[in-house]
């Protein structure tokens, strides 16, 4: 489709498509937002490592692919291991990797894989400095499995394994702060992003890209199917997760915090706004969304105390 | 064979293997040390450290990261080696099929040792052969002329079927013992091993491929049947490499099972590993003896050699199969293995399963002896008394 040059001109996002029609995504599920806005970000020369997770089979089934790059699918728990050695070969045979016009190596995992299972091969390749990305993809449960809970689902959230019923069996746990694992390592870049907030992603993407060493971008990608909402409130949902301050958008860049919140200084909207358009939430209880709500802005107030004082 | 004056290092096995890597030209290494694995890592970061060698060193934090790291870097098209033991054999066990999976040609070592509990460092084969499954092809080192040798020559082999491989050797009888290995000049390994020329490789944007994708039930068995093919084209390319190697530098490998007195042998041992040096010893003293008995060497187990064996069971009387290792409820591997491969073709051979040298128990001279008045009385008597002996036990 040929898009005259002053509509381009006026576009926030680049107009190159790498990620095709064709896959095998459900409706409105935000991690096929994200592997759309990466490859537009990054185009061709770009090497995806996936892990199991949704997007093994959004990408497609052998001998199809939706990506328009190359892509090594791998075991659950292998993916700061595999780009690793990816950047290794990269370097022995003499390519460029990162910075303006270097080959990206992406690994791209969800919660589950990321969180839980693949969490020491994420420390090895953090704390040895490859230059690489790593992306989680975060919906909050193990959803190709058929939503099961992961360290990343938060607290009172209904899943397949904490179903509720009549003893109440809810996630009972917060949700893991991966990122802050992540910035224990001291890498030189780490972010959080929303599908809700492409250009903010979009310039994160662009700023893992040019500072070398190990990046790091936790992407909130909702999933209708697993979140029990409605296929038409993705990003609804996600601009109300950062506009609740239940999951913030910043980033830790040589030791230094950024918050990089659309509306800085508006207080944050109330945790049911979130809450009252997801399934998985219906069976909490008023007691249950105000341990939530407190549980959001104590995390909240830290991470601005850690804006100001390492700012 | 070409004339060359090979250079003469007393080295351990474990520094034979590091050598090797040095002289194969590896470019990527992703490794975690393990007893008795960890010096041959050790030396090639020496090497690093030195200068002599370009190779981008990986210290993974994982004996199934340094796989992982290994299947990447071996996709983006560099020859690639790890080396592990036991319980990091073990560990990488999900990824040495995502390896031979995605066809890739990784070398690796292991040095034999005992799984845990309880805790041993010494050597036992069962690590190696838990791994029977997986798609790697596996080489038996009887000394360490042959963890050298057997490195160069499993490169070579890997890359031409695109099949991983695995260079077993044994714990501290190879690995920290020394003797005097044969080295060949750099420029001699070049003309033997050149540079690896990727199936596929990541690194090539001009034609973008997914790796590994889910293949439906209408797909995968053929994929399957793929790797299958591999391992039985892989017979014909060991014995075309391992017979190059003997004309390029003297040292022949044709054989997949290395064979001696096989002629006229009444019955022959058969095991695989360094255990296989002391039998060929004892094999010498017996003959002396005018015990008429053979020797036949397991050199490869995977790609399993059918054919050599057949032709040494259909002119043995009997075969005293040595398994220093041992599937729990039912016998010695190679036994099982041996015997399977038989069973459609004919030859019937007395077949008695010795299990020896268990988690380093010592294998001696005069235990060979010994067997082989055992087996001596097998055949002499036409009865096998029990099928499986614990050799050594204490009674």
């Amino acid at each position: 489709m040929e898009v005259p040059e002053d509509v381009k001109r006026r576009l926030t996002l680049p107009f190159e498509e790498n990620f095709f029609a064709g896959h095998t995504a459900c409706q409105g599920c935000g991690a096929s937002l994200g592997l759309r806005y990466v490859l537009k970000a990054y185009g061709r020369k770009t090497i995806l490592v996936i892990p199991a997770c949704c997007s093994t089979i959004i990408a497609g089934p052998w001998p199809y692919s939706a990506l328009n790059a190359n892509l090594f699918h791998t075991a659950f728990e292998t993916t700061g291991a595999v780009i690793s050695g990816i950047e290794a070969a990269l370097k022995a045979l003499g390519y460029k990797v990162k910075g303006e016009d270097g080959i990206m190596v992406v690994g791209w995992a969800g919660d589950g894989g990321t969180a839980d299972i693949g969490l020491q091969a994420l420390s090895g390749f953090l704390e040895r400095g490859h230059d690489a990305l790593y992306i989680m993809y975060d919906n909050e449960a193990y959803m190709n499995t058929g939503i099961q809970r992961s360290s990343s689902t938060p607290y009172g959230a209904w899943t397949t394994n904490t179903p509720g019923g009549k003893r109440h069996f809810l996630e009972k746990r917060h949700k893991k702060k991966v990122i802050d694992i992540v910035i224990a390592h001291r890498i030189p870049y780490a972010a959080t992003a929303s599908v809700a907030y492409p250009e903010d992603f979009l310039r994160k993407l662009k700023k893992a890209q040019k500072i070398p060493g190990p990046s790091f971008i936790q992407l909130f990608a909702p999933c209708p199917t697993g979140w029990r909402a409605p296929t038409d409130k993705t990003i609804e949902i996600a601009r109300l997760a950062v506009q609740t301050a239940y999951f913030p958008l910043f980033e830790y860049e040589n030791g230094k915090y950024k918050i990089n919140m659309p509306n800085p200084k508006k207080e944050p909207k109330p945790i049911e706004e979130f809450l009252k358009l997801q399934g998985r939430f219906k069976y909490m209880t008023k007691e249950d969304i105000e341990v939530l709500q407190k549980w959001v802005l104590e995390e909240w107030e830290r991470l601005k105390k850690l804006a100001e004082v390492f700012g | 064979m070409v004339e060359y004056k090979p250079i003469k290092k007393v080295v351990s096995g474990n520094y034979a293997a590091a050598y090797a890597v040095l002289h194969a030209r590896v470019q990527v290494v992703a490794a975690y040390p393990i007893t008795p694995q960890t010096s041959i890592i050790e030396k090639i970061a020496e090497f690093i450290a030195n200068g002599e060698a370009d190779i981008q060193y990986i210290p993974v934090e994982s004996e199934h990261s340094a796989m992982a790291a290994c299947i990447g870097a071996s996709a983006t098209g560099a020859r690639v080696f790890t080396a592990t033991s036991a319980q990091g054999l073990a560990l990488m066990h999900e990824m040495l099929h995502w390896a031979a999976g995605a066809r890739l040609p990784i070398v690796m070592v292991d040095v034999n040792r005992a799984m845990a509990p309880p805790w041993s460092v010494w050597d036992d084969q069962t690590d190696s052969l838990s791994q029977r499954d997986t798609g790697w092809m596996q080489f038996y080192a009887e000394n360490n002329q042959e963890v050298y040798d057997g490195v160069l020559m499993a490169f070579k082999v890997a890359e031409t079927v695109n099949v991983p491989a695995m260079v077993v050797e044994s714990a501290f009888i190879l690995s920290h013992t020394y003797e005097i290995v044969n080295m060949i000049p750099q420029e001699l390994v070049d003309e033997f091993l050149p540079p690896r020329k990727p199936l596929y490789s990541l690194a090539d944007f001009e034609n973008p491929i997914a790796v590994g994708a889910l293949a439906t039930p209408a797909d995968y068995y053929e994929f399957r049947y793929k790797l299958a093919r591999a391992h039985e084209e892989a017979k014909k390319v060991i014995k075309d490499v391992g017979r190059e190697f003997g004309e390029r530098f003297g040292r022949d490998y044709s054989e997949m099972i290395e064979k001696a007195y096989i002629d006229d042998a009444d019955f022959v041992f058969m095991g695989m590993g360094s255990l296989m040096g002391t039998v060929k010893e004892a094999v010498e003293l017996l003959r002396k003896q005018g015990y008429k008995v053979g020797y036949a060497k397991v050199r490869w187990f995977r790609p399993f050699p059918r054919e050599e064996l057949l032709e040494i069971a259909e002119s043995v009387k009997g075969i005293a199969v040595l398994d220093r290792n041992f599937s729990f409820g039912q016998e010695g591997i190679l036994f099982t293995e041996a015997k399977g491969a038989l069973y459609n073709n004919g030859a019937r051979p007395i077949m008695k399963n010795y299990i020896v040298g268990l988690g380093g128990r010592d294998f001696t001279v005069s235990d060979v002896k010994a067997i082989a008045e055992d087996m001596k009385k097998v055949i002499e008597s036409g009865k096998l008394d029990r099928e499986v002996e614990w050799y050594h036990l204490k009674r």
